[in-house]
């Protein structure tokens, strides 16, 4: 390990710790906020870890958060808390690892339509079973509060980000890196690729449902149609590109903006809100195609041309 | 000298007293209100929700604003969009508590953002009387959340009593034991076509037909088709807005009519009549009210003439009254501070008088008089069977489309 890891992990664990440190200070409305971003920090970071380095656009999270906010609405009467988030990533997996054998054949946009369709498959038959069992919409009352589910966010993202920099340094990171410059290369190269696209998809699958199983207590009521809303999948494309995805801190880099001009806007103009998003998200694709991390690459190699 | 010191004092006073009016004449409610202005209940939220929340300040400003005890206070209030999306609509609330220190705030719109905004209500001490949420588990919800109040009822009731309208009606010897009952496959038709069928069958009802669709289906013809040919004597849907449309259109293409055709939510919007016009007579649904009660024409004419629409034969009524029930607590205690009306709203022993008639929360905070099944007879969605309220009509069969 070189100087420079030691240094970034030790500047990742002091923002994280330092991030941790918020509910002491405000528990209402930066809280609030907070939540949101730590949630969609989590969420694009493991959907880049994925389709960053393959380019393979995923429109599944909401599948796989739905599934998440299932297992808690099914489990947290008769489980340990505890224990939900990690059953909820492990179906998580289960069904990335299902879905990614099948699809992860596919490329390009018969890839990206399929995982659009997947939220909505489990969706129908989640709500085939609840019609078939009599069950309904679900109550998840217990006494967490915002603060827990953003300190267990918190933890989430520090594993995520501690994987995604192991992974990145490894043998798998190296053959993803490889199979999205070109596949047919990395096949005659001998990697399996298959089998590495589907343990990364089976990562960002479990994540997504892990942060799922410890929302579902903020939402209270759980119904299919809100806990496998395809907004969610878009939103998180999005954050993700705005930030770019080259680098493991790139989603967060659009996660932060992304939300404070979400709010902005929602205060601001309650009646326009989605129009304006929408330019917004337009501007942004024109100014900064790359994302913040194509900006900031972008400026560093000026910056050392110039000091050449 | 002495006299400078009268006038100069008696100048203060004026002063004073003038400062003191103009504090008063300003002394301002700020009422905060999130719901759905865009995604999938923005339509159901522009019948039922805005034109009714909006109705409520614009007539209580009119008529001067609510008297506080140290004087009158008009209604600012500031709307927000959840985009009928829990993360927003919890975001929203908080925003409206923390950022905009609203002094109350309007419970959203629909049972789930209802419930994903319950948390903020509760920590941070605002009331929440709720207009647009149907659920059975006012106790549980009660308990958790003190301050959540329910005026619109409880799904069983309603699910039940439109399962007594058949067993009545086969008593009087009008229809026989066959029922069709089909619902759309999601948390609220699920929940409904479970309560009622066990009454129906405890009542020794015949399903010849049941199925369900999913959310959202375009193709709604073969539920008709299946159902018409079972020969049912009363069809009963559990269905949404856009089914409920779907389902009619088809049941009047395929000459469908069987002497009771109940289809749930939206069956109760003016745009029902308006769409299917002497068609709809006999229809029934979910919700009604008594359009003979001269409080609810006063209410239904006053929406017309501010907001160019009627009022919904449901839950518009219910909303405006959630908003009366927190007038009339704020007046009755004098107070804006949120502390004193919740303990208001909290004594069970307090009645409030509303649109929908007088209204009284139980222990679990329910108000256990409302409205369940309504008719289109002549026009207008006639409440036909009720919990505790006057002024039920009487049921017509249905008698074909034409």
């Amino acid at each position: 390990m070189s100087a420079t890891d030691v240094r970034n992990l030790g500047l990742a664990a002091l923002a994280l710790g330092i991030a941790a440190l918020l509910p002491l200070y405000d528990t209402g409305y930066i809280l609030s906020i907070a939540t949101t971003m730590a949630m969609f920090t989590v969420l694009a970071t493991s959907w880049a870890l994925f389709s960053g380095p393959t380019h393979y656009i995923s429109l599944a999270t909401a599948a796989f958060f739905g599934l998440g906010t299932f297992v808690t609405g099914l489990g947290f009467q008769t489980l340990p808390f505890w224990t939900l988030p990690l059953i909820a990533a492990g179906l998580g997996a289960i069904l990335a690892a299902l879905v990614g054998m099948v699809t992860l054949r596919l490329s390009g946009v018969y890839f990206v339509i399929f995982t659009l369709g997947l939220a909505e498959l489990v969706r129908q038959i989640v709500t085939w079973v609840q019609n078939r069992t009599g069950q309904r919409g679900m109550y998840v009352l217990t006494s967490i509060t915002e603060r827990d589910i953003y300190w267990q966010l918190i933890g989430l993202a520090a594993v995520v980000f501690l994987a995604g920099w192991l992974i990145a340094r490894s043998r798998l990171g190296f053959a993803l890196r490889i199979i999205g410059n070109d596949e047919t290369v990395a096949k005659h190269a001998g990697i399996n690729t298959a089998l590495a696209k589907v343990l990364l998809f089976m990562v960002s699958g479990a994540v997504a449902a892990c942060v799922g199983a410890m929302l579902a207590p903020r939402y209270i009521y759980i119904e299919p149609s809100t806990a496998f809303a395809p907004l969610l999948s878009f939103q998180v494309v999005i954050m993700a590109l705005l930030g770019g995805t080259g680098r493991l801190w790139g989603p967060l880099a659009g996660v932060i903006p992304f939300t404070l001009l979400w709010e902005f806007i929602s205060r601001n103009a309650p009646n326009q809100t989605l129009l304006l998003l929408g330019l917004a998200f337009l501007l942004i694709v024109y100014v900064l195609p790359g994302g913040f991390v194509g900006l900031y690459e972008r400026v560093q190699r000026r910056y050392r041309m110039e000091g050449r | 000298m002495k006299r400078r010191t009268v006038m100069m004092s008696m100048a203060t006073a004026a002063l004073l007293a003038l400062g003191a009016a103009s504090a008063q004449a300003q002394d301002v409610i700020r009422l905060g209100a999130a719901a759905p202005k865009t995604g999938p209940l923005a339509g159901g939220a522009d019948v039922t929700h805005w034109p009714a929340v909006r109705l409520w300040v614009h007539q209580t400003n009119e008529a001067g604003g609510l008297q506080l005890a140290d004087g009158p206070a008009l209604i600012e209030l500031i709307e927000y969009d959840d985009q009928t999306n829990p993360q927003q609509a919890i975001q929203a609330a908080q925003r409206m508590a923390t950022q905009d220190r609203v002094d109350f705030m309007v419970a959203p719109y629909s049972t789930g953002l209802n419930l994903a905004a319950a948390p903020i209500f509760s920590q941070l001490g605002y009331p929440q009387i709720t207009g647009s949420n149907v659920t059975n588990q006012q106790p549980e919800l009660s308990a958790q959340f003190p301050g959540m109040f329910f005026v619109l009822g409880r799904t069983g009731g309603m699910a039940e009593d439109t399962a007594q309208v058949l067993v009545d009606l086969r008593t009087a010897g009008d229809i026989g034991d066959r029922v069709a009952l089909v619902n759309v496959a999601d948390a609220f038709g699920i929940e409904m076509a479970g309560i009622s069928r066990a009454v129906l069958e405890e009542n020794g009802f015949e399903i010849v037909y049941q199925t369900s669709y999913p959310l959202g289906t375009q193709d709604i013809a073969p539920i008709i088709d299946g159902a018409r040919a079972a020969e049912p004597d009363a069809f009963i849907a559990w269905s949404y807005p856009g089914d409920t449309f779907a389902l009619t259109d088809q049941a009047i293409v395929q000459n469908f009519a069987p002497k009771v055709f109940f289809t749930a939510v939206a069956t109760a919007f003016p745009s029902y009549a308006g769409r299917f016009g002497a068609q709809a007579e006999g229809v029934m649904g979910m919700g009604g009210v008594n359009p003979d009660d001269p409080a609810f024409q006063a209410f239904a004419e006053a929406h017309m003439d501010l907001t160019g629409q009627g009022p919904d034969f449901w839950a518009s009524a219910s909303t405006y009254a959630t908003l009366e029930i927190l007038g009339q607590a704020i007046e009755a205690t004098g107070s804006k501070d949120r502390a004193v009306v919740m303990a208001y709203l909290q004594d069970h022993a307090n009645i409030y008088d509303t649109v929908l008639g007088p209204i009284q929360f139980d222990e679990t905070n329910n108000n256990e008089r409302y409205w369940t099944v309504g008719q289109w007879q002549d026009g207008v969605f006639r409440g036909v069977a009720a919990r505790g309220r006057d002024g039920v009509s009487d049921i017509i069969l249905k008698d074909g489309w034409d």
